[in-house]
């Protein structure tokens, strides 16, 4: 027995409205966080917290991870984690910075670092999906060798960038309205990764093996296939924020990156992805990566040190947290 | 079981009453009374989604009631948690057993009340208790010492008693206890039943089967859409037909559809010549038909589920292969067979079949993505209209298809896994225990919605461990012994009887 589809949706039968925005009103508590921290901000320091050229700046800061976040978060979805994706950055970085790359300019530069990424995150995935490995395993092993890897090229010495295409992207003249391009990246990353994750067949199934792997191997998902899609999708936001650093930095270095694994993690776990997989939000990952950021903005104006920037972290993880336990238990 | 001496007129052991609970958009319960004497086997029965695992559950103290009271032996209680119903004496063993594979028979018995000495856990003591307690329940042969993972469902089934009778209980609640036994396994049970409430502990039993409830049960509660409709009845005198009808507002027990006047002829939809699976079952051949429905009977082992699944492609055979439509299918790839038309419902409808944290629409709708969508993109208006069409089909209820899939009870989470199979328009329905855990009145309503689709051109592959339900569904029967089909025949010219005769001694009997 087949069903014909219906020809035509019968009014007021489609999906519930509110199903797209449901985990946006989740992230009203992220959102009232947000709000206090820039009030905060707007107290402490009136005149450099809200001025334009700060909060071009804190956009900016939050691009680079934001992008490896928005990677990281399907992965969780689906059930996985990356811990290799600060060493993707560094190791993408370094390599689009050698000497022999720059001679290729601007496309030589963005198409190392991007494929660097995506041949990190095949081997990730090839691992997990076809090899059987743990993922927590497999890109600890990748989190290993991409750091030597990049020491090796490096040397240890910082690799400055001297394209100047490249270097031009970074400067105020480049901003359109305002917003600088490194902003305008990260956006898109994020419109297209919602859009992927809640209106197309791969972000359903990314979504289905996170919740339950067995039941969606049975329903005749390619579980193994979807796996190594989800790593490779990892690394290519690798790439891309590699890229977003160079441009920011102005050189590439093998310490690039550094603990950006925790930091995507956190920002993807407060924003109300669940770690045991199943459930993800872009958005919610986003608004995480915000929080993170204008807090290490507003210690730097405030001439804090980064140890109590770290203590206030990992306060607001966990105060999220059991946020959205509560609020979990009760929708 | 000396009936007439049951101290119903005793003070109650457990009364609960008015209880009410609702979760969104449910309410599960609307103020049920219960009332349990010491001693008894009091049976609780309804079709799924009569509530009587939230009823269960608000007895073991997992669930708070919103509403109601519960008095243990004559003293008002409220049950905080788990840990505060096991400290008044009552224990519950789920239907879903919870036992930790990687611990000991011992460990899981002891779990969190350790005997211990300064901390350390006293091993060999714990070993002891546990040898005494499986020696208790008719199994000595179960090694405390060995790991959960390693025991069959029935053993399991005997630890998790072990370790309910590890506290000082008063009050067992089992919850389909037998639905995962073999007959003589059964029989243990109710020896066990026996012994305990001979002890003056009461059961709080929970069974589909009604002839079970006859055999150990003294009084029976009928629940219907979360209040009871009937309390205390007679369990050995109470006519099957009333209790039917109680159960499902109607008379009717259940009854197996019609099967077609012409046995389906054409050319076989499935084929499988020689399929094999090293250690599980041998050479395998089987025809399918279009619109013809073939059962698979057998015990718990003997091979059935482990057929279809290969069929599936989830398991690789060893040897032989299967076509459909005449073309071979790529063997151990499940995309494969999806393509070509198969779909199975599987044993484990919670762990194997659905995304238990999604909606009605994305479980129906997991299989067909792509007949929803454009280079990956989904119309969720079509999607949700065409899953909605044929969660009707099936009557699938409440009609939310926004509703989380775990909310619905568990004969419609396999209405909502054929749902599945029926928007794919799969030809081939691979069915495993389809009607496990589902009550009376909602497994009429599933076998006609199987035979409907046979009727309609579908070939459906059946396995059960009930044996009516093979012989009363299915239009030919395989019966399977240790992984080899010993008898192949019409339904109509089997019994029951010679079924088990074949399956126990894998030859008919004379």
């Amino acid at each position: 027995m087949t069903l014909t589809t219906p020809a035509k949706a019968p009014a007021g039968e489609g999906p519930r409205r509110t199903l797209g925005l449901r985990a946006d009103v989740r992230n009203l508590s992220l959102l009232g966080v947000l709000a206090v921290l820039v009030l905060v901000g707007g107290l402490t320091r009136p005149a450099e917290f809200l001025a334009t050229s700060n909060l071009q700046l804190v956009l900016t800061q939050a691009s680079v991870i934001g992008v490896v976040t928005v990677g990281m978060t399907f992965v969780i979805t689906s059930g996985g984690i990356d811990l290799s994706v600060g060493a993707i950055v560094a190791l993408a970085s370094v390599w689009a910075t050698t000497l022999a790359t720059q001679e290729f300019g601007f496309a030589g530069i963005l198409f190392t670092a991007v494929a660097v990424g995506v041949g990190c995150g095949l081997v990730n995935g090839v691992l997990v999906a076809y090899g059987g490995m743990v993922p927590f395993i497999a890109t600890l092993a990748m989190l290993a060798s991409a750091r030597g890897l990049a020491l090796q090229i490096t040397d240890g010495r910082t690799q400055i960038v001297t394209v100047p295409s490249v270097l031009d992207l970074g400067v105020p003249d480049a901003y359109v309205l305002g917003i600088p391009p490194l902003v305008l990246v990260f956006a898109a990353v994020t419109a297209a990764g919602w859009l992927l994750l809640n209106r197309t067949t791969f972000g359903r199934r990314t979504i289905a093996v996170g919740g339950n792997p067995e039941a969606a191997r049975l329903a005749g998902i390619d579980v193994r296939r979807q796996r190594l899609f989800l790593y490779l999708l990892s690394g290519l936001c690798c790439g891309i924020a590699a890229f977003l650093l160079v441009v920011l930095a102005g050189s590439g270095q093998n310490t690039n990156g550094n603990l950006y694994e925790l930091d995507a993690i956190a920002a993807a776990i407060i924003g109300g992805t669940l770690l045991s997989g199943g459930r993800g939000t872009i958005v919610g990952s986003v608004l995480g990566v915000l929080v993170f950021t204008t807090i290490t903005n507003i210690f730097a104006l405030n001439n804090l040190q980064s140890d109590v920037q770290q203590i206030a972290k990992g306060a607001i993880i966990v105060a999220a947290v059991l946020v959205q336990r509560r609020t979990a238990r009760d929708s | 079981m000396p009936q007439e001496e049951r101290p119903q007129d005793h003070p109650p052991l457990l009364t609960m009453s008015g209880i009410t609970k609702s979760f969104p958009g449910v309410r599960a319960l609307d103020g049920v009374d219960l009332e349990v004497a010491p001693g008894e086997v009091h049976c609780l029965l309804g079709q799924n989604g009569a509530g009587k695992s939230t009823l269960i559950k608000v007895l073991a103290g997992a669930h708070q009631p919103d509403d109601g009271h519960i008095t243990w032996n004559g003293e008002p209680v409220r049950l905080r948690s788990p840990s505060a119903a096991v400290r008044l004496g009552i224990a519950t063993i789920y239907q879903e057993l919870d036992l930790v594979e990687g611990l000991t028979v011992a460990e899981n018995v002891h779990l969190g009340h350790e005997p211990t000495t300064a901390g350390f856990v006293r091993t060999r003591a714990a070993r002891a208790t546990t040898a005494a307690l499986l020696k208790r329940l008719g199994h000595p042969e179960i090694d405390p010492a060995r790991r959960v993972g390693e025991l069959s469902a029935a053993q399991r089934q005997i630890v998790s008693m072990a370790r309910a009778l590890s506290h000082d209980v008063r009050l067992i609640v089992m919850d389909e206890p037998s639905a995962a036994l073999d007959p003589d396994e059964v029989a243990n049970l109710f020896r066990i039943v026996d012994d305990l409430t001979t002890d003056g502990v009461a059961v709080v039993y929970i069974s589909h089967r009604l002839e079970e409830i006859r055999r150990i049960g003294d009084r029976v509660t009928v629940l219907k859409d979360g209040r009871a409709v009937a309390r205390g009845l007679p369990a050995a005198t109470t006519p099957t037909r009333d209790v039917v009808a109680l159960m499902t507002g109607r008379d009717v027990p259940y009854v197996f559809p019609e099967r077609p006047a012409v046995p389906p002829s054409g050319a076989p939809v499935l084929h499988a010549q020689g399929l094999a699976r090293k250690g599980e079952f041998e050479a395998l051949d089987l025809e399918l038909r279009p619109g013809e429905i073939v059962g698979l009977a057998g015990l718990v082992g003997s091979g059935r589920s482990e057929i279809l699944e290969t069929v599936y492609g989830a398991r690789k055979p060893t040897a032989g292969r299967v076509l459909v439509d005449g073309r071979p299918l790529r063997p151990g790839s499940v995309p494969a067979a999806v393509a070509a038309g198969l779909g199975l419902a599987p044993e484990e409808r919670k762990a194997q079949g659905l995304l238990l944290l999604e909606s009605v629409t994305r479980n129906v709708s997991v299989s067909s993505l792509a007949r929803f969508s454009r280079a990956g993109w989904i119309d969720r208006a079509t999607e949700h209209d065409t899953a909605r069409t044929a969660t009707r089909a099936l009557s699938l209820r409440p009609d939310l298809p926004d509703a989380p899939v775990r909310t619905l009870s568990g004969g419609n989470q396999q209405k909502a896994v054929l749902a599945r199979w029926l928007l794919r328009g799969c030809r081939v329905l691979l069915l495993d225990e389809p009607t496990r855990g589902v009550d009376v009145g909602a497994r009429a309503e599933l076998y006609a919605v199987i035979r409907r689709l046979a009727d309609e051109g579908l070939a459906v592959l059946l396995v059960s461990s009930e044996v009516p339900e093979v012989l009363g569904l299915a239009d030919r029967v395989l019966v399977l012994r240790e992984g080899r089909v010993v008898h192949q025949a019409p339904a109509r010219d089997l019994d029951e009887h010679r079924v088990l005769d074949l399956v126990m001694e894998g030859s008919p009997a004379a």
